[in-house]
């Protein structure tokens, strides 16, 4: 490489001059998550829910692209006998479970994506697929989607679920939040409009808080004192009152943090305005440069040696 | 001026019955990539809603990623600190590591579920900055031009001056050998960029690797769960690249009958336990600090993936390669690389499947046959174009004429090290 040094610096400074274009783009230098306020959420009280399913019918029958079922088929019971989860076919279940203090008398939870506030998948898609809307909802859009799955990894609720069936169109499935058709305009989800008990309240994010606690306060025996999604992984816009620990009714124990706060420090940390990457860029070529005397000595001193030889 | 002599295409015959076996898997395994392209993702493989990702990105894309690093590292030691001794070594690794990203990327479409949408990170309206995917891919693309166009000067070097195109196509012989002569001379003058660039891509993009998971806190089991991850994935590729680069010239010299380069394998070998020894460090440092050294005797599989991948097959080729002894013996410094690169796969992983527990996973995962046979197919595959692309290119140096007593050659120039 026949270059002097003059040529060198030339070339680095002209690197450098590229960055500072780049910085710009505050993609790489990445933007601050906000908290949406006065996002939209659903309280979703268990102890009122009887297990008809007409929310499962409901969503199946708004979302147009899940494969149609019958409505009679929503009246079978025997689906309670084995826990479900959501499929990419299915945006939301109810599952049933042993009630302790009164096994005549089981207890019934609704399960969907959660619309968290600070979304993991949301967070971890390579392309923006998945967005986090202003009224709270996270959508997702296939005709970005590369079809990676980490959405489904980042998950902490194991909400996305994936057509693996499909060769060539394959969507990740998860509850819309009837963003297009419904809450966007200011509607509530089918799901709760559907509900014949008044499981589900649909509101304001802070004004189902306030009752969620109001119910707690009121009836003390009805309830553990625990809203769940206020704070968990710093916040969820469906929040879940129960009469059982939440744990027996398959919602993991988390912390207030939310996942993107462990990933999210380190990525712009390391492309801060590009400066970590520019300086590993410089002292490589700072040694690259000044070494090159030591290589032209050790070079002698090789040849020396296969003379002797 | 050095103890090899220049590169030089390998002229041996080509159907032996090594490569008619690769020849062999490669058409088994394609043959399921076909499959999967054809019925799906759910036909192919044990992947579930539970588990997203399984054995084709744990070893063809992290492993790859990883086990390519013999070209980031001898780049460092032959271009950037000027080690000139290590010359002989650079382009048979910087062959491996552009195949090596190549068929990270092949591996990745066959994974992918819109497979045809790979191009779209590269679209600024849906970059996404704070995705640690996105940043491993824009590396991982970015790299792959810059291993193309250092390789670029063995292309320029072997037809310059011999460009002879047949028949009605001679008309382009001049044209094309000026444009060669052309690349040549710039690529000569900038190539310092790209040799540091790859360095510093391929630092990000090797510890952002490890970053990926830790998006998923509840989900991973704490023995591989942990904010030095990044260092981890980082230190780990740089401790295995020469391992690799010594397990590449080993088995390269057996197949084309070449006298082992131990006067070259040895030295290098000296560094790999002070790079090793990094890692470990950390590791077991981190384990301190957050006290998971009490789920070393759970008896899960985790702990135990923990130590057959750290223990047997990290620490101790790393105790292994500490005896001078060792590393001069073709044979132990032979079985050393092979542990530790064995022991990188399986901690890559353990990281991407075997550590990752979903809340409500039914079953354990655990690869299909279809997905084995991809993965076995792919790696047939790049040992097939990398044994063509060595025959037409001038990558592996001939073998010596006069042969220097090899112990004493070793020897010598690791007291010169």
């Amino acid at each position: 490489m026949g270059i002097n040094r003059r040529d060198f610096i030339k070339q680095l400074a002209g690197i450098g001059g590229i960055a500072l274009f780049a910085k710009d783009a505050n993609v790489w230098a990445g933007e601050q998550t906000t908290t949406l306020r006065d996002s939209l959420g659903v309280l979703v009280d268990t102890t009122l829910c009887v297990g008809c399913r007409s929310c499962e019918k409901a969503c199946n029958q708004i979302n147009q692209e899940l494969p149609r079922k019958t409505p009679q088929s929503f009246n079978d019971n025997s689906v309670f006998d084995k826990r479900r989860r959501m499929t990419a076919d299915s945006y939301t279940v109810v599952n049933r479970y042993n009630n302790p203090g009164n096994s005549g008398n089981p207890v019934y939870v609704k399960f969907q994506c959660m619309h968290c506030a600070d979304p993991a998948c949301v967070s971890a898609c390579i392309v923006g697929a998945l967005t986090k809307e202003s009224n709270g909802a996270v959508k997702y859009d296939p005709w970005k989607c590369i079809g990676c799955r980490y959405c489904m990894v980042a998950c902490p609720f194991q909400v996305p679920a994936y057509e693996y069936n499909n060769a060539t169109t394959p969507q990740v499935g998860k509850c819309t939040f009837c963003f297009e058709k419904r809450t966007s305009k200011g509607k509530a989800p089918a799901c709760v409009q559907a509900c014949p008990m008044e499981v589900m309240t649909f509101g304001k994010k802070r004004e189902l808080i306030k009752i969620a606690k109001k119910r707690i306060e009121k009836y003390p025996d009805r309830y553990i004192p625990h809203l769940y999604g206020e704070h968990e992984l710093g916040g969820t816009s469906w929040l879940y009152l129960s009469s059982l620990s939440f744990e027996k009714i398959d919602f993991p124990k988390f912390g207030y943090i939310s996942p993107p706060s462990y990933t999210e420090p380190i990525q712009h940390a390391i492309f801060k305005h590009f400066i970590p990457p520019l300086t590993l860029f410089a002292v490589l070529g700072g040694f690259m440069w000044f070494l090159r005397q030591r290589k032209t000595e050790s070079k002698s001193v090789l040849n020396e040696e296969g003379q002797e030889k | 001026m050095s103890f090899h002599e220049t590169p030089t295409p390998i002229d041996k015959r080509f159907f032996t019955t090594g490569v008619k076996v690769l020849i062999a898997l490669m058409i088994a395994g394609l043959s399921f990539g076909l499959y999967r392209m054809i019925f799906g993702l759910g036909s192919t493989t044990n992947l579930t809603d539970q588990y997203p990702w399984g054995m084709w990105i744990g070893v063809d894309v992290a492993s790859g990623v990883a086990l390519a690093a013999g070209g980031f590292t001898t780049a460092f030691l032959a271009h950037i600190i000027h080690r000139e001794h290590f010359h002989a070594i650079v382009r048979p690794a910087l062959l491996t590591a552009m195949l090596g990203y190549t068929f990270v990327g092949i591996g990745l479409m066959f994974d992918l579920g819109r497979w045809y949408n790979i191009w779209h990170p590269a679209l600024p309206m849906m970059w996404q900055g704070n995705s640690v995917l996105f940043e491993v891919g824009m590396c991982v693309m970015v790299y792959l031009t810059v291993l193309y166009i250092e390789f670029l000067p063995v292309v320029t070097e072997r037809f310059i001056g011999q460009v002879n195109l047949p028949g009605m196509f001679s008309f382009f012989n001049e044209p094309i050998d000026r444009l060669l002569s052309f690349l040549d001379n710039i690529l000569g003058k900038v190539m310092f960029v790209f040799v540091i660039a790859g360095v510093v891509l391929s630092c990000l993009h090797q510890s952002s690797l490890g970053t990926l998971m830790l998006i998923s806190p509840y989900k991973m089991h704490p023995l591989y769960w942990s904010l030095l991850s990044p260092l981890f994935f980082l230190s780990s590729a740089i401790a295995v690249g020469y391992p690799m680069v010594i397990f590449e010239s080993m088995i390269a010299s057996k197949s084309f009958g070449h006298k082992t380069e131990m006067d070259i394998l040895t030295p290098l070998a000296k560094f790999i336990p002070y790079l090793l020894g990094i890692y470990i460090v950390l590791k077991i440092g981190d384990m301190i600090y957050r006290g998971t050294y009490v789920y070393l005797f759970e008896g899960s599989t985790q702990s135990r993936m923990f130590w057959l991948e750290f223990g047997l097959l990290t620490v101790v080729p790393f105790l292994m390669l500490l005896s001078s002894r060792v590393r001069s013996s073709a044979g132990w410094l032979f079985s050393a690389a092979s542990m530790y690169i064995l022991g990188v796969l399986l901690n890559r992983c353990a990281v991407f499947f075997v550590a990752y527990q979903s809340p409500f996973a039914e079953k354990a995962y655990f690869p299909a046959i279809g997905e084995f046979a991809l993965t076995i197919g792919l790696i047939a595959t790049l040992m097939l174009v990398y044994r063509v692309f060595v025959s037409i290119l001038p990558v592996i140096p001939a073998p010596e004429r006069e042969a220097v007593s090899n112990s004493n050659a070793s020897t010598r120039i690791e007291k010169a090290i």
